[in-house]
């Protein structure tokens, strides 16, 4: 095993890109309340965008995408219940 | 099966071994981050039109907020350096990214405390509504999760200064460095849900 | 905890400031299965003043006020400090035996973890003492939990269960990394004794639910504290939420008290059947099934609370479906005793109550699915007849299977088996004494949380039964108590593999040496010792390998991590840091009930970030392994 994790990470370079991508982004996201040609749009966009942030970060960042995929399931398994899970409380709210 | 995949890696190197062992209590802790934080959302997401007749999401300063979530993101890039030069083993440059995350998150802190006494003037407090209580409840959790990643970077750098730093030891790099991610990805959600969604 | 090089373990191993900064993991499974003890005695005390009050009609024992006090303090005290607490006893002590470690992740946030729990367990006590103990229930519910703020009483509540979850939470990242990462070679995931295995799941149950109630009990302390709003109905607040935040916790948390006595009783079966567990895999993902499936069913106990027709048979659906993996591992374990050459030790008569008991509890939830009928039993004694049957019947009894099963590995020797056998038979006859009357009662009508029924309804009679039922348990309690001191003194003597077991905690002498293995075994196959033990003959039987005698076994060695001699092994050194930051966060805790003086709460929370903080940073500084110089 190569590095002290047993796998390639990432150059500095990447990360700066990986960064200058997320700075579009946000000034995507910040823009699109303003831009009233995307109200119909603008929900699913704003999700669409934080969603790829997040993804971004995740993956990136914190070397998601390179390590062990047991990590990942420790994630996904939080993200995937707290998802369903509060979807049907707020949804027995009706607070959609 | 996804968890399969854990199994056997026999002897290992004892190093890596440690590693793995803390990365994947670290990684299942940030799951059950997840509930928490989920929870707060969700909380906020069923009282944000029950503003009574006080201020609601219209006294959002989105401008603000957008410059203080962007100081959080490129916190992220400074955190990811600082664990690149650690691992790396140029200690030297690691703590100058250190350096540099832990004030990114206190400019983060800074505003936050700015945003909430303007909100207080404005009239939305804790106690005005439950979309007030959920949504200071929800940033307040969240601003002290990044005041607990300051305190972190800061033990960090404090060790390493004093030469006491050894990556084999719980307070490591890589495992602040996976916190404080997360932490700002909780920002990214919040960003998005609380402040982009309401206006 | 790998790192191999110089001394033996050298830690002073006697005395009470050994046991306070020890981090090895028996040590630490001792503890809690002291403390839990201890607390099932004061839970159990307060059981029987509650029957006491109700063995007869207009019941003057107590008052309204502190029968409310005793029966929140039982439930929260037998949930908190006795199911959880036995369970992570046996956890402790045996996951890291069972899958060939030398201790678990992270020794000291163990100690931790023990330390706040016990700390916080008796903070929630001390409430007797300044203005009563919490009176709400242990569900806690809005807005009767946040409203009378002149009481103090449900701050207790708040914040004691909020740190006793810390703590659980603390436990269960520990036991998913130790799991995941510290399996002895060759143990694959599929290879782990099902005990283990279900502590993979109650751990991930634990991780994903406790942080729900965490923000729910915030909530609640903040509405009594500080003036939020989240469950002021008067203000568009909705206590429903604290529903749904309790339960989406409080049912995973069901099956939290549930799947460790399912994994004892999976263990005790086979050996004393002398057969392997029949259906191995079906076992472990029933388990996983009911993990899985445990986080979609917590509006069931919400049905009477007005959700929609939509929400109530998506939720009776999902609870039926609960009863599918429940099943198949009811029909593993009688597939498992059947043709099997049974022992009818103490430990297998417990595990046979547990199956008899489980079902008829499991049958009466099964009922709570139909939503009609569940809107008749809600809140009656039908429903405290049912989850005793699950949760006494069933992790009780698995939890008395498990002392007897593995009291002579903690200590050397064996429980007496007649006393032991004297002792099944009474709590059995007494517990179906006290809880069946119940179902009956319920479906009379009588509700629960009443602290007196007048006469002339038909309650007299059963529950006249129910309070000389459950003398009889207490009697069946005080048998096991003495049973445990007696034998503990001078029990017979226990070989390192009394029972022929066939998991790996009985490959190491008993009690165990503080490094758990002298050699890490190799493992090939699902109840490996048994393999190492026995050969199978042509019609299948199973023969002892005949150059093999019991306990000495000779034992595959793997790994490199033990230096050239084979015995130099590091074991994490002893520390003081992880009580001193428990206390620090319990004393926080007790600082945040004193809104009302903010001079005196403040001064407790300083001392206690304080006391936390020098924990944490001397913990963190601390090297794990001490070098002997």
């Amino acid at each position: 095993m190569a590095t002290r994790t047993g796998h390639a990470h990432p150059t500095t370079r990447t990360y700066w890109l990986v960064a200058l991508v997320l700075a579009v982004i946000t000034a995507v996201e910040i823009a699109v309340p303003y831009l009233a040609a995307l109200d119909p749009v603008r929900v699913p966009l704003l999700l669409l965008l934080g969603g790829a942030k997040f993804l971004i970060v995740v993956a990136v960042f914190m070397h998601l995408k390179y390590d062990l995929k047991s990590y990942r399931f420790y994630f996904a398994i939080g993200l995937a219940g707290t998802f369903v899970v509060f979807a049907v409380v707020l949804a027995s709210f009706q607070a959609f | 099966m996804a968890i399969d995949a854990v199994v056997d890696q026999p002897l290992e190197d004892p190093s890596a071994a440690i590693h793995r062992t803390r990365k994947t209590a670290m990684w299942a802790f940030l799951g059950s981050e997840v509930f928490f934080f989920g929870s707060m959302i969700s909380t906020f997401l069923l009282y944000r039109n029950t503003t009574l007749d006080g201020p609601g999401a219209e006294i959002f300063n989105i401008p603000f907020t957008s410059a203080s979530s962007f100081v959080l993101l490129m916190s992220s890039l400074t955190m990811v350096l600082a664990d690149h030069a650690f691992g790396n083993g140029d200690q030297r440059q690691g703590r100058i990214w250190l350096v540099g995350t832990a004030l990114l998150g206190t400019t983060f802190l800074a505003g936050q405390i700015f945003e909430f006494t303007e909100f207080v003037h404005a009239g939305l407090t804790i106690r005005s509504s439950p979309f007030g209580s959920s949504f200071y409840m929800l940033t307040g959790f969240h601003g002290a999760h990044v005041a607990v990643g300051v305190l972190l970077l800061s033990m960090l750098v404090f060790f390493s200064l004093r030469g006491r730093y050894d990556p084999d030891q719980g307070m490591n790099v890589e495992l602040v460095a996976l916190y404080w991610h997360f932490v700002d990805i909780v920002w990214i959600v919040i960003f998005t849900v609380v402040y982009l969604l309401q206006i | 905890m790998a790192v191999a090089t110089t001394t033996a373990p050298t830690a002073s191993t006697s005395g009470l400031w050994s046991w306070i900064t020890t981090v090895d993991h028996k040590r630490i499974g001792i503890m809690y299965a002291v403390s839990a003890f201890v607390f099932f005695l004061v839970g159990g005390t307060e059981a029987l003043l509650i029957r006491l009050q109700l063995a007869t009609p207009n019941g003057t024992l107590l008052s309204a006020d502190a029968y409310n006090q005793l029966f929140t303090m039982h439930g929260l005290t037998m949930v908190f400090a006795v199911i959880m607490p036995i369970a992570a006893a046996y956890q402790n002590y045996f996951v890291p035996l069972q899958i060939g470690a030398r201790d678990v992740a992270f020794p000291r946030l163990n100690a931790f973890a023990f330390w706040l729990f016990l700390f916080s367990a008796l903070f929630l006590y001390s409430s007797f003492v300044v203005g009563g103990a919490p009176d709400g229930a242990w569900v806690g519910y809005a807005p009767l939990s946040t409203q009378l703020k002149e009481f103090i009483r449900m701050d207790y509540y708040a914040i004691g269960a909020q740190l006793l979850g810390v703590a659980s939470l603390a436990g269960s990242v520990n036991f998913i990394a130790t799991i995941f990462t510290m399996r002895a070679p060759g143990m694959t995931l599929l290879r782990m004794p099902v005990f283990t295995w279900m502590t993979v799941v109650t751990s991930f149950l634990l991780l994903l639910s406790l942080p729900v109630i965490g923000v729910g009990l915030w909530q609640i302390l903040f509405d009594r504290n500080f003036g939020t709003l989240f469950y002021a109905a008067q203000a568009q607040g909705d206590p429903l939420l604290w529903q749904h935040l309790f339960w989406i916790f409080g049912h995973p948390e069901v099956y939290v008290l549930i799947l460790p006595a399912m994994g004892i009783v999976s263990e005790i079966l086979p050996v004393f059947s002398r057969k392997p567990l029949f259906g191995y895999a079906f076992v472990v993902f029933s388990g996983i099934a009911i993990g899985f499936l445990g986080f979609g069913v917590w509006a069931h106990h919400m049905f009477t609370a007005g959700l929609g027709p939509v929400a109530e048979a998506g939720f009776g659906l999902a609870t039926m479906l609960i009863a599918i993996p429940t099943g198949v591992k009811i029909f593993n374990w009688i597939g498992t005793t059947w043709g099997g050459k049974l022992r009818l030790t103490t430990a297998m008569l417990f595990s046979l109550g547990f199956i008899a008991m489980f079902v008829i509890g499991g049958l009466s939830g099964v009922t709570h699915s139909i939503v009609p009928a569940d809107t008749q039993q809600h809140d009656s004694y039908y429903i405290v007849a049912h989850f005793h049957y699950v949760l006494f019947g069933g992790a009780v009894f698995g939890y008395m299977a498990g002392i007897y099963y593995w009291f002579p590995k903690w200590t050397g020797r064996f429980l007496d088996e007649k006393l032991g056998k004297v002792q099944f038979w009474i709590t059995f006859v007494g517990f179906n004494l006290t809880f069946a009357p119940m179902h009956i009662l319920g479906l009379d009508g009588m509700p629960r949380r009443t602290y007196r029924y007048p006469e002339g309804l038909g309650f007299e009679f059963w529950n006249l039964l129910a309070t000389i039922g459950s003398f009889l348990i207490a009697l069946g309690v005080l048998l096991l108590l003495i049973n445990l001191v007696k034998s503990y003194r001078k029990g017979a003597p226990a070989p390192a593999d009394p029972w022929d077991g066939r998991t790996l905690e009985w490959t190491t002498s008993s009690p165990p040496p503080v490094h758990n293995f002298d050699e890490i075994p190799v493992v090939h196959h699902v109840d490996d010792f048994w393999y190492r033990k026995y050969g199978v003959d042509e019609e299948g039987r199973a023969v002892r390998v005949p150059e093999v005698t019991g306990g000495t076994v000779e034992v595959e060695v793997g790994g490199e991590d033990h230096g050239e001699a084979g015995h130099d092994i590091h074991m994490p050194s002893p520390s003081y840091f992880p009580i001193i930051a428990a206390a620090g966060v319990v004393v926080i805790g007790a600082g945040l009930t004193f809104s009302s003086t903010p001079l005196v709460g403040f001064t407790l929370l300083g001392l206690g970030v304080i006391v936390t903080l020098w924990g944490l940073m001397g913990w963190a500084g601390e090297p794990i392994t001490k070098e002997a110089h």
